[in-house]
């Protein structure tokens, strides 16, 4: 089956015609429902291409934009393509609104911990301390783990070292008794983040 | 109007001459700490605290334009390269069994007390 003519069919087609359906057959859809959130998610993800590559090019003149469509179309053939062997898609499972309260919260923490950071590298009795300790976690989604040992590690003075099941392996620099406290804050703000109904 | 300019460049040079002060900072403690678990987080400072008020910083300069945007999608690719990248190192050196060369004891950390007494 030729590249074109499968675009062309995609684009094209009808949900009652004969190649639309046998392209749905393809692509292991099962119902017209699947089909037509694939083609919406298709229309957004050629939709959200297109105004990336506009907020990046910056130069608007035909050819320039002419390059852009192109690759564009390529990327959305591919995908199209891949899509049909790989079903696998990550949800996101995180509440918008939290979350960028949480990222506001997050900048804080690494100011805060950039200055004690800085304290303890300028004084001149460098007090380190040491520790390799264990951190349990408590959220559900992979993502939410993700964000947990990296918001670990972008704030100045510990950082996630090994991830095991219920827990991760975290190095601090300047250890004190306080941080467990507020490492067992930062979980609880991330689990909150979250999306509480499990898909 | 231009007194509005002089308050954004005062807040960009403020922001990046502070950012410049961390990445200087980080440099410092790379040279000072004594060992590589502790270097890490002088790394660290660098790349969290300098990256931010830096890109901030260039931010203000460039206004309300698509290099702004540009700066903007840059830090959010750092924000989460940066990390990820710190913990591969980090991993690299706990699997090939480099230990940190002090610890400060701490009831949850009994295992790795014994698992370094094994290395040692």
């Amino acid at each position: 089956m030729g590249l074109r003519i499968h675009m062309y069919r995609l684009v094209k087609c009808s949900y009652k015609s004969a190649g639309f359906k046998r392209i749905l057959r393809a692509l292991n859809w099962e119902t017209e429902a699947d089909a037509k959130v694939a083609k919406l998610r298709f229309i957004a993800y050629a939709l959200f291409l297109g105004a990336l590559w506009l907020l990046w090019s910056g130069i608007y003149k035909p050819m320039i934009i002419g390059f852009g469509a192109t690759s564009i179309c390529l990327v959305l053939l591919i995908t199209h393509r891949m899509n049909s062997v790989d079903e696998d898609r990550v949800p996101i499972e995180l509440n918008p609104i939290k979350f960028l309260g949480y990222f506001f919260w997050l900048l804080v923490e690494i100011a805060k911990s950039n200055i004690a950071v800085t304290k303890t590298i300028l004084s001149t009795s460098m007090p380190i301390r040491q520790n390799l300790f264990e951190v349990p976690y408590t959220q559900r989604t992979d993502l939410g783990q993700v964000i947990f040992a990296n918001s670990i590690t972008l704030t100045p003075g510990t950082v996630s070292v090994e991830t095991e099941t219920g827990h991760f392996l975290v190095h601090a620099v300047s250890y004190t008794a306080d941080d467990m406290d507020a490492l067992a804050d930062m979980d609880t703000r991330i689990s909150a983040t979250e999306l509480a109904v499990p898909s | 109007m231009s007194n509005l300019d002089t308050l954004l460049q005062i807040l960009s040079w403020t922001l990046i001459i502070s950012g410049s002060f961390f990445v200087v900072v980080g440099a410092i403690g790379m040279l000072r700490f004594p060992d590589f678990w502790a270097r890490l987080h002088a790394a660290s400072v660098t790349e969290s605290g300098g990256v931010i008020l830096l890109l901030a910083g260039m931010c203000i300069q460039a206004g309300l334009t698509l290099i702004t945007v540009k700066l903007m999608i840059i830090g959010l690719f750092l924000f989460i390269t940066g990390p990820t990248s710190t913990h591969a190192v980090a991993n690299a050196a706990l699997v090939s069994g480099l230990r940190p060369k002090s610890l400060a004891t701490h009831p949850n950390s009994a295992e790795i007390e014994s698992e370094k007494e094994i290395d040692a």
